[in-house]
């Protein structure tokens, strides 16, 4: 709108618009075009992502929605309406639950400790140290290592007989442990996995923002007293604010997904299964289950839309917290 | 002819767009899979089933010149191959030619016929004397259509380590040692003398708590009721099914004595317990060689013998080869299927990777009763796994089987790990399996 009432004056002085005799047809083509082009084309620009977005995200999203009201068997020609019955049979299905609970308490143990440290890291690498870029380097590269190789590795050291995890603990006194027996030793088994991948990537999110940081705060800082563990609180910190809220609002949605390190831990013909009591069955893993193993598409529908529910709601309150607890700074 | 003549320019855009169809359908026939003229055929496996080995791939490419053979899935799980050939067949593109389909999830593909080519329309009918009766009557459905024509039967003996054997003073030679276990209470018996011994300080009798249910259920069931967790009528019978529980008992009472090394089945800590000696023993259908010999490796050939089995007979495991309806080729990937389904092809794969035929025509043939294995300390595998071949008595299998299964596998491990008395396990087996059902 701007630019046609700017383009309007052109014509001349006050009054002239008016009295001016309507454009010539291909001026105001050329006119509208260029109205066109200026309001439109940014949209244009943007139009591939949401194109993709809505083939690949929005539509998706719909259509499991959609399914989750149906009686589905993966393969078979016809479905048949089935109302919320798969939510409510969700409801009472302890399995979910235990999946449910093994998410997040995985997700608990992996991402404060994992954010925690990579602040740490972060915090250290920002300052000169010798071989610096050394050390930074090698924070990446487990994120260039691919999850199959991780869940393999990770899942020898954690073996129950010829693990080297146990081999160590058995030199503190510390006999035999069954890390996928019990809910607790898997989880840490598997957050073990997920923090060994994930936390060099937080902490170079959190070292690119700790250098965005204007050094002159740092040297004032230091000019009226403040010793580096000050400088970190009252300084570091608060400029991380935007920083810390994108790497928990996306440690959340990872976290609340996670699949791969959990499936490959519990190796053999039924990974699915996340143990025998399903002790590290994650959402995502019992989702998988019933759509691929049990054929049930309306069941895994309804499960795949709590989940999304559940990240949704997860990350507004992680970003309400975190928001509150930065601004008492 | 009157309208050709007076619409020419019609009839020739009709002429020149019927020509388009003809040719676009003769891409369909003869280019579409296929390279330089040629026909491509692919074959979707799980495990080995040692066609490869078997050079039976090179002998049809040879006598078939216009034919490529492509195998997929070697070394896979069944679980994993199962779960593409779902998405495959639902999205109605990409699950290939011709497909490996095992016994216990047969029924579950029988109920998607539709997807599946009726061999009986390629002549499969005519190959019934080929195979056991139960093992043919297995890949047809009810309403007679052929779904797969059989590939290999498991059949049932107990693999077992000569140098523990000796080590725990129990006897090393197979039959002294099919003597020990004229039962599965005997076969546990044994286990606690081996555990007492110095040998039973680094190793446990058995591998894990699964795999030796898996056995004595498919014996029991095949001895009394002929089914597992579905009768005959596809109702699931997991709480009223007494073999079920009679084997389960026998399981947990083996988990009791401290018998089994508490491993998941298939995972790599099985494979690397193979490698590291952690057990004596293993249930083993004749699949399970295979399995052996590249679990365990080249530095453990001839430290293993195979036995009987306790009890009488038994079968566990088997599978069929089926035609896909996504095939664009039905005829020739029926042909296929029939070549490698024959008792010939059959005996050539048992050679090189001890698949048992399912074809009683082999059980005779010389060159099968006199083949012995190296690796397992030249036993007459051919005898000992034909043995109880023509006797077997076969189990039916419901159409969520695998699924069932799973979930009381499950359970067993529970108990294994110290989660579940035997008694919780029982009752968490009857509600996860009625679960797994649904």
């Amino acid at each position: 709108m701007s630019l046609h009432l700017d383009a309007t004056p052109a014509h001349g002085p006050t009054g002239a618009a008016r009295q001016a005799p309507p454009p010539r047809p291909q001026r105001s083509v050329r006119h509208r075009l260029t109205w066109l082009d200026i309001k439109g084309s940014p949209y244009l620009y943007v139009a591939p992502f949401f194109i993709i977005f809505a083939a690949f995200m929005l539509y998706p999203l719909i259509y499991t929605a959609y399914v989750s009201t149906r009686n589905w068997t993966l393969g078979a020609p016809d479905s048949t309406p089935a109302g919320l019955a798969n939510f409510r049979e969700l409801w009472h299905d302890s399995q979910f639950w235990t999946a449910v609970g093994n998410t997040f308490g995985i997700f608990v143990i992996s991402t404060v400790p994992q954010l925690l440290l990579a602040l740490f890291l972060a915090n250290l690498l920002n300052r000169a140290i010798r071989g610096r870029v050394f050390f930074r380097i090698g924070m990446v590269v487990p994120i260039v290592t691919s999850t199959a190789v991780i869940g393999l590795v990770f899942s020898q050291l954690f073996s129950k007989d010829f693990g080297f995890i146990n081999y160590l603990l058995q030199g503190i006194g510390v006999h035999h442990i069954d890390w996928k027996s019990t809910k607790w030793s898997s989880w840490i088994a598997v957050a073990t996995m997920v923090n060994w991948r994930w936390t060099g990537y937080n902490a170079l999110i959190y070292l690119a923002a700790m250098q965005t940081i204007p050094k002159d705060i740092y040297e004032s800082a230091a000019l009226d007293g403040a010793r580096p563990s000050t400088q970190f609180w009252r300084i570091t910190l608060p400029m991380l604010r935007p920083t810390i809220i994108f790497t928990v609002i996306m440690s959340t949605i990872g976290g609340l997904q996670l699949f791969g390190e959990p499936a490959l831990f519990g190796s053999g013909s039924h990974y699915l299964q996340g143990g025998s009591l399903h002790q590290f069955q994650t959402v995502t893993m019992y989702l998988l289950q019933e759509m691929f193993e049990r054929s049930r598409l309306g069941y895994a529908g309804a499960i795949a839309w709590v989940l999304f529910l559940m990240i949704l709601v997860t990350s507004l309150l992680n970003f309400l917290v975190i928001r509150r607890i930065n601004s008492d700074k | 002819m009157g309208v050709i003549s007076r619409r020419r320019g019609f009839a020739a855009v009709a002429v020149v767009a019927a020509a388009a169809l003809v040719a676009a359908a003769g891409c369909g026939k003869s280019d579409d899979s296929s390279s330089g003229g040629k026909i491509t055929l692919s074959v979707t496996v799980f495990g080995d089933f040692g066609y490869g080995k078997a050079g039976l791939y090179d002998k049809y490419m040879q006598e078939h010149p216009n034919i490529k053979i492509k195998e997929l899935g070697n070394g896979q799980g069944l679980t994993d191959e199962n779960t593409k050939l779902d998405q495959t067949l639902a999205a109605g593109a990409g699950a290939g030619d011709i497909v490996a389909l095992e016994e216990g999830t047969v029924t579950k593909y029988k109920g998607l016929a539709q997807d599946f080519v009726d061999l009986n329309q390629y002549g499969g009918a005519a190959l019934k004397d080929n195979f056991l009766p139960w093992k043919f009557q297995e890949g047809s459905t009810a309403d007679g259509k052929l779904l797969g024509l059989g590939t290999d039967a498991g059949s049932m003996a107990i693999c077992y380590r000569t140098d523990m054997f000796k080590a725990a003073n129990l006897p090393t030679d197979r039959t002294a040692v099919g003597n020990l276990w004229p039962t599965w209470d005997a076969y546990l018996a044994q286990g606690q003398k081996f555990a007492a011994s110095p040998a039973g300080k680094t190793a446990k009798w058995v591998d894990a708590a699964t795999n030796l249910y898996n056995n004595i259920l498919m014996q029991v069931a095949g001895a009394n009721t002929g089914y597992t967790y579905y009768d005959k009528s596809n109702k699931l019978v997991l709480d009223s099914n007494p073999d079920i529980k009679a084997a389960y008992d026998l399981t947990t009472k083996a988990i009791g004595e401290g018998l089994s090394a508490g491993e998941i089945s298939f995972s790599d800590e099985w494979t690397a317990g193979f490698k590291n000696s952690k057990f004596a023993t293993i249930a083993c259908p004749a699949w399970m060689l295979t399995n052996i010999k590249q679990s365990a490796g080249d530095g453990l050939s001839g430290k293993w013998d195979v036995a009987k089995a306790p009890g009488d007979g038994g079968n566990w495991g088997g599978s069929f080869l089926a035609v896909t309806k996504q095939s664009k080729h039905p005829a020739e990937a029926a042909d296929l299927v029939k070549f490698l389904t024959s008792p010939d092809s059959q005996l050539a794969v048992f050679q090189k990777a001890n698949n048992l035929p399912s074809s009683p025509k082999v059980y005779d043939n010389p060159d099968f009763q006199a083949l012995k294995d190296p690796y397992f300390n030249n036993a007459p595998v051919g005898q000992i796994f034909g043995a109880g071949a023509l006797s077997l008595k076969p189990v039916y299998l419901g159409p969520k089987n695998n699924d069932v299964r799973t979930a009381v596998e499950a359970t067993l491990q529970a108990v294994e790990q110290g989660q579940k008395t035997p008694a919780q396990a029982w009752q968490l087996a009857l509600s996860t399996g009625a679960a797994a059902a649904k």
